[in-house]
């Protein structure tokens, strides 16, 4: 067969595209279950790091938590697993684990619905919301927990789409995250304002200002941050007011 | 020996048909042989070793400098960079190698094209798959292994020519010459940048004060905040330029 033909090179070009298709189809369905279930574990992992549940005993010994650790122990500590409405109350209909924030985020605020985690650790209670916002050149998204008064910050975790390496894709360490221990969400006023990523802040360690030090050369990623936790955490002022008392933290 | 053999019947035979049917066995028994050769022969060391250093992609011919820039800042994710475009162009380079007498020459881009892609896609499902920690760093620089002209340029240049064998040494040259690079300059970009290798604090721990720190840093030294920006990567594959042709001096063009 001539190999400069038109009929050749269509023939060659169909049958290329068909093999090509059916392999990449197979390896994708076949993958599809080892996949989600790493995603799934890697949520739980989040979650728990969270509420300072870094190593589980396993046989006596502390082990780190790792992705299949965190699935084996997510049920034991995570008390709740609830999907909030705008208004404050459970929506039973929606199984919130499987929520995805960023389908959740391009609906209008009064048809979202607000994944909530409430977490048992030590006797001690904790409310961990889910985060997702905007970087500099993508999404960011993470948790941030809560102790019981739903004012003091437990501990967070961030992860990002594509934010720069070395300065906003920093974000994931634990030095940057550990600046968030204790802070407050509520300023002196009790109003809802999240803590502020604030660039050149030299409050160090004053846990009642709602403000931590930025990253250098990440100035846009943690506005980014800022946003994220104050534009998140004010859907979830309904259901924590019904809740609990709020003992707003005054200077 | 069975090449003599066939010379003396090439020089016996009487007619012209029996002529060129015996030069045409001699033909094939010569290029069947030449793949038999010992199989890290010199030839085929050459097809490994040249592009690490007198033929290096990035600093001699001056490919893949987009993906160089861009995840060169830590060396850990520039080391399982390297080893995603080995696969990628080792085995893309055998699969044309196979095809070459198949693929049409009008559409052979597109079919290099696919294949690299086909296979980038495989890599990046099974990352994702059994190494997921490694494919989360990674993210989106897999993908952009498809558009890395390197592999596009062996495909081109070298595997619709030469046998599989030879096609493979190449692609895997070709890609470790690109990851040497990458991994000098991660690890200038890392230990200048933001002083650590792997995420060590190699040169002592920076604290917020002079007295919190430890190492270099207790006696005042600062991170180089440029190292970490991408147009870094450039001066420094340019000092590894610089050097390479200092110390080897045919590689300098005539002016």
């Amino acid at each position: 067969m001539n190999k400069n033909s038109n009929a050749y090179t269509f023939i060659f070009a169909i049958l290329m595209v068909l093999v090509v298709a059916s392999v990449l189809a197979f390896t994708a369905t076949s993958l599809q279950p080892t996949q989600d279930r790493n995603v799934r574990q890697e949520t739980m992992q989040n979650i728990l790091f969270t509420v300072g549940v870094d190593s589980v005993e396993v046989d006596g010994k502390l082990e780190y938590l790792s992705r299949p650790l965190a699935e084996k122990n997510f049920d034991k500590y995570i008390k709740e697993t609830i999907a909030l409405n705008p208004d404050g109350s459970v929506n039973e209909s929606v199984d919130a684990f499987n929520v995805d924030l960023s389908k959740e985020l391009n609906k209008p605020v009064d048809k979202q619905v607000f994944p909530l985690y409430i977490a048992e650790v030590k006797q001690e209670k904790y409310y961990i919301v889910p985060l997702r916002g905007t970087g500099l050149w993508g999404a960011i998204w993470g948790y941030i927990s809560l102790k019981d008064d739903v004012n003091t910050v437990k501990g967070v975790i961030f992860d990002h789409k594509s934010e720069t390496a070395g300065l906003g894709g920093e974000i994931t360490k634990m030095w940057f995250r550990q600046r968030f221990e204790d802070e407050k969400i509520f300023d002196s006023n009790g109003e809802l304002v999240g803590v502020s990523v604030v660039k050149g802040y030299s409050g160090g360690g004053d846990k009642d200002d709602n403000k931590i030090d930025a990253i250098s050369g990440a100035t846009i990623t943690g506005d980014g941050v800022s946003n994220m936790i104050s534009e998140r955490l004010k859907h979830y002022l309904p259901y924590f007011k019904e809740q609990t008392e709020m003992k707003v933290a005054t200077k | 020996m069975a090449k003599d053999k066939l010379h003396k019947e090439v020089e016996n035979s009487s007619t012209k048909e029996e002529l060129d049917a015996k030069k045409k066995e001699m033909i094939l028994f010569l290029s069947s042989s030449e793949e038999k050769e010992h199989f890290l022969s010199k030839a085929n060391r050459k097809l490994l070793s040249d592009p690490l250093n007198d033929d290096n992609p990035i600093t001699v011919q001056v490919l893949g400098i987009c993906s160089a820039l861009a995840i060169t800042v830590q060396l850990q994710p520039a080391i399982v960079m390297t080893l995603a475009v080995i696969v990628v162009m080792a085995f893309s380079n055998m699969i044309v190698s196979m095809l070459r007498n198949l693929i049409p020459s009008r559409i052979r881009i597109i079919v290099q094209l696919v294949v690299v892609a086909a296979l980038v896609i495989l890599v990046d499902q099974i990352l994702k798959a059994y190494a997921y920690d490694v494919s989360k760093q990674l993210s989106v620089f897999v993908g952009l292994i498809i558009t890395n002209c390197i592999v596009m340029g062996r495909l081109e240049a070298f595997a619709l020519g030469n046998g599989v064998y030879k096609s493979f040494l190449d692609g895997v040259g070709n890609a470790a010459g690109y990851g040497v690079i990458l991994i000098i300059v991660a690890f200038f970009r890392e230990l200048l940048g933001s002083g650590k290798l792997f995420g060590y604090e190699v040169l002592g721990h920076k604290g917020l004060t002079i007295e919190d720190s430890t190492g270099l840093y207790a006696l005042g030294y600062q991170d180089n905040g440029l190292m970490l920006l991408a147009p870094m990567a450039l001066i420094v594959v340019g000092i590894i330029i610089w050097v390479q042709r200092s110390r080897n001096r045919k590689l300098i063009e005539e002016a």
